[in-house]
C-alpha cells in the first residue's frame, strides 16, 4: 500500500487538567484495510477515537486527511471530512422503524407546493437496499429497529455511515456485547465495507475478533502507541501479551491454565 | 492461550442473508397490535357501543346531544395535539391548564379593561403564551432538569400571576362583556363563530334536525352550525398527523424523544425541536382559552384548572408512551373522543357523576399497562 492514508495521526496528546489520557499515538488508516486499535480499559481507546471524530481536540500533534492538515473544531467537521463514528450503544433508536432510523437527520423530501414531506418511497427503498448490500434481509423496512438482533442494529448503523459518504469508519467495540453469531455478522459487515474501500478503524479489546478481520493491528497502552503490526507478523498471544502490559498476565495465565 | 472458544469467522454472505429460523414471520395481528393506535380504537368503539345499549333513549345521539358530547370532545382534542407531540418529544407540560387562565384573562383585561380592539387583544395573548411556552422549553433544555419539574413550577407562577394580574387591576377574578367587546371584530369569529350555519338551516327547513317551537329562538334550527371549536380540532388533528408522521421535522420529534443523544450525534437539532413542541403546546392552550373566551363572553382565573392531567390522559389513552418517542395524534384525537363522550355519556345515562373519576384512573391504569406491554413488544425488552 503506497497510497496516501486516509488519516493519519501524529503523535497525538491529550490532557485533562493532570491527567494524561494520551501521550503520543501515532496512527494512519489506509483506504480499504481494517486497522484494529487494541487497549484494555482505561488504555485511552474512547480518548483517542473522540480526538479522530472531532470530540476532543488534541493537546499536542499533528491530523492529515487525505495528506493534508486538519483541526476538527466539531463531530459535524469530522463528519464532512468523511470520518464517522458508530457508538455501540447509542447508534440506533429502538422504538424507530429501520427507514426512520437510517435517514435520521438527512431526511429526504419531496415538495408540494410550499410544503415538503418525508420522501417515504425513496426512503425505504435505499435503506432496504443498503440493508441488502450489507447482507440483512429486512422483513420490511417500516419494521421498528428494536425487533434487530445486536449484530443487525450494528449493521444498520455501519451501512447508514457508509451510505452517508463515510470514508474512515469508527466502530467503537461493535461487538462486546454480541454473542457468537451475531459477532460473526458484523465481521462479515466490517469486511465487506473494508472490500468497498472504506478504512475500517476497528476498536476492541477481544483479540480473537480483531485477528479475524484485521490488516493492521495497534495496541494502545496507558496513552502510548506499541507500534502497528501487520496481518501474520504478530501472533494472537502476543497482542494479548502486548494489551495487558505482558509480564503480570504471563502469571495469571500460568494460573488459569491458559484459558485467559 | 488456549482454545477454549473458537475464534469467530467472519460469516459467508450466504450465512448472514439466511433467514434466522427461529424468528417466526410476523402475523398480521401481531403487526396491528404495534399500532399505537390500537388501544384507543378499541376503547372508543366500546364506548360508543356501551352508550348505545343504556343511553340510546336519552338523546345523547341526537343532534344536541351529539353536539353536546362533540364540543366536550373537541375542547380535550385541541389540548391533546399539543400535549401529544411533545410528550412524543420526550417531555410535559404541567402548566397547560394555567396557560389558560392566563391567556384567557389577558384577552379580557386587555379588550374590556382597557378598550384595545378584540383583535389586538387575541394576538397580544398568542404572543405572550407562545414566550412562556418557549421559555418552559428553554428552561428545561438550559437547566436539564426534568420537565416535570420545571412546568409544575410554572403552573404555579402562571396562575398565582394571573390571580394577582387580574384582582389587582380590577378587583376580580372574573371580567365578562368579551362579546360585546368582540360584536363586528374580524378576528373574533376565527375563535368564537360557526360555519356551516346556511346548511344547519336547510336541514332545519327539510326536517332532518328540529326547530325551536318556544322562547326568543322560535323557528331557528335547535342546531344553527359547527363551532369554530370543532373546527379548530380537526384541523389541529389534521395538521399534528401529517406534521409527526409525514415530514422531516416529525421524524425529528420521534428522534428527540426516543433517544436525545443518539438524534444529536446524527446532526437532528434536538433543543430546537423541544422548544418549539413546548411552543405548540402553549399555542393549543391559547387556542383553548379563546375559543372559551369567545363564547361564554367573559374570563375567569381559574379556568383550565386540571386541564394539564386531562390532555395527558387523553395522550396515555391514545398509545403514546410517558417516556416519549412513540405515539400518535390520532390516537390521542380518539383518548379525547372517549373522555368527552364517557364523561357527557354519564350524566345523559343518569349515573352519578363522580364515578366518572373513578373510571377515568382505572382507564388510565389500563391504558399505561397495554402501553408498557406494546412496547416490550416493539423493542424486544422483557
Amino acid at each position: 500500500m503506497s497510497e496516501t492514508p486516509l488519516i493519519e495521526l501524529r503523535g497525538i496528546e491529550r490532557h485533562f487538567g493532570s491527567v494524561i489520557a494520551l501521550a503520543g499515538v501515532t496512527v494512519s488508516i489506509m483506504p480499504g484495510e481494517c486497522h484494529c486499535l487494541l487497549g484494555d480499559n482505561g488504555a485511552g481507546k474512547s480518548t483517542f477515537i473522540k480526538t479522530m471524530s472531532g470530540v476532543y481536540k488534541p493537546t499536542r500533534g499533528e491530523i492529515f486527511v487525505e495528506g493534508k492538515p486538519v483541526l476538527f473544531e466539531s463531530p459535524r467537521e469530522a463528519m464532512a471530512y468523511g470520518i464517522a463514528t458508530v457508538y455501540q450503544d447509542l447508534a440506533m433508536i429502538p422504538l424507530m422503524s429501520v427507514t426512520r432510523n437510517f435517514w435520521m437527520g438527512r431526511e429526504p423530501k419531496k415538495r408540494f407546493g410550499p410544503f415538503s414531506f418525508f420522501d417515504f418511497e425513496k426512503a425505504d427503498r435505499v435503506a432496504m437496499e443498503a440493508m441488502r448490500s450489507m447482507g440483512i434481509q429486512l422483513r420490511e423496512p417500516s419494521q421498528a429497529v428494536g425487533t434487530l438482533s445486536g449484530g443487525e442494529r450494528q449493521t444498520v448503523a455501519i451501512s447508514r455511515a457508509v451510505h452517508f459518504g463515510a470514508k474512515v469508519l469508527i466502530l467503537d467495540e461493535p461487538t462486546s456485547a454480541l454473542g457468537v453469531r451475531q459477532t460473526s455478522q458484523v465481521l462479515a459487515t466490517i469486511d465487506r465495507v473494508r472490500k468497498s474501500g472504506v478504512g475500517v478503524v476497528f476498536i476492541t479489546h477481544n483479540v480473537r475478533h480483531a485477528m479475524a478481520v484485521g490488516d493492521r493491528f495497534t495496541v494502545l497502552n496507558r496513552g502510548k502507541t506499541l507500534g502497528t503490526a501487520k496481518r501474520g507478523e504478530i501472533s494472537t498471544e502476543e497482542l494479548q501479551d502486548l494489551m495487558a502490559g505482558g509480564a503480570d498476565l504471563a502469571e495469571l495465565e500460568g494460573s488459569l491454565g491458559g484459558t485467559v | 492461550m488456549g482454545d477454549a472458544s473458537p475464534t469467530p469467522q467472519p460469516a459467508q454472505a450466504g450465512q448472514a442473508v439466511a433467514r434466522d429460523e427461529r424468528v417466526k414471520d410476523i402475523s398480521r395481528l401481531r403487526k396491528m397490535m404495534i399500532r399505537p393506535e390500537l388501544g384507543a380504537i378499541t376503547g372508543t368503539i366500546l364506548v360508543f357501543v356501551y352508550f348505545f345499549l343504556v343511553a340510546s333513549d336519552t338523546g345523547m345521539f341526537g343532534p344536541e346531544g351529539i353536539m353536546n358530547w362533540s364540543t366536550v370532545s373537541a375542547q380535550f382534542m385541541i389540548l391533546a395535539v399539543g400535549a401529544c407531540l411533545l410528550m412524543i418529544a420526550g417531555e410535559f407540560d404541567l402548566s397547560i391548564g394555567s396557560m389558560i387562565g392566563f391567556s384567557g384573562i389577558i384577552i379580557a383585561l386587555l379588550s374590556v379593561s382597557m378598550g384595545w380592539p378584540v383583535w389586538a387583544a387575541i394576538i397580544a395573548a398568542f404572543v405572550l403564551s407562545l414566550m412562556i411556552g418557549a421559555a418552559n422549553g428553554y428552561l428545561v433544555i438550559k437547566t436539564g432538569l426534568p420537565s416535570f419539574i420545571v412546568t409544575l413550577a410554572s403552573l404555579y407562577i402562571l396562575r398565582g400571576l394571573t390571580i394577582f394580574i387580574s384582582i389587582t387591576t380590577t378587583r376580580k377574578t372574573i371580567i365578562g362583556g368579551v362579546k360585546e367587546a368582540a360584536a363586528g371584530d374580524w378576528l373574533a369569529p376565527v375563535f368564537g363563530g360557526k360555519i356551516l350555519t346556511g346548511l344547519f338551516s336547510w336541514l332545519a327547513d327539510v326536517g332532518v334536525i328540529a326547530k325551536f317551537t318556544a322562547g326568543t329562538r322560535a323557528g331557528q334550527p335547535v342546531i344553527d352550525g359547527v363551532p369554530m371549536l370543532m373546527v379548530w380540532a380537526i384541523g389541529l388533528v389534521i395538521f399534528g398527523h401529517i406534521l409527526l408522521t409525514r415530514t422531516q421535522f416529525g421524524n425529528w420529534i420521534f428522534a428527540a424523544g426516543g433517544d436525545a443523544q443518539a438524534a444529536r450525534y446524527v446532526g437532528v437539532p434536538v433543543a430546537r425541536v423541544k422548544i418549539l413542541m413546548f411552543v405548540f403546546t402553549a399555542f393549543t392552550a391559547t387556542v383553548f382559552a379563546t375559543c372559551q373566551v369567545m363564547e361564554f363572553g367573559s374570563a375567569a382565573a381559574d379556568r383550565g384548572l386540571l386541564k394539564e392531567f386531562e390532555a395527558i390522559i387523553s395522550v396515555v389513552i391514545g398509545g403514546a408512551l410517558l417516556t416519549g418517542g412513540y405515539g400518535s395524534v390520532i390516537g390521542a384525537a380518539l383518548g379525547a373522543l372517549i373522555f368527552g363522550v364517557v364523561q357527557q355519556g354519564l350524566f345523559f345515562a343518569g349515573v352519578e357523576s363522580s364515578l366518572f373519576r373513578v373510571f377515568l384512573g382505572v382507564i388510565l391504569l389500563l391504558a399505561v399497562v397495554l402501553n408498557t406491554y406494546i412496547r416490550r413488544l416493539i423493542t424486544g425488552e422483557r
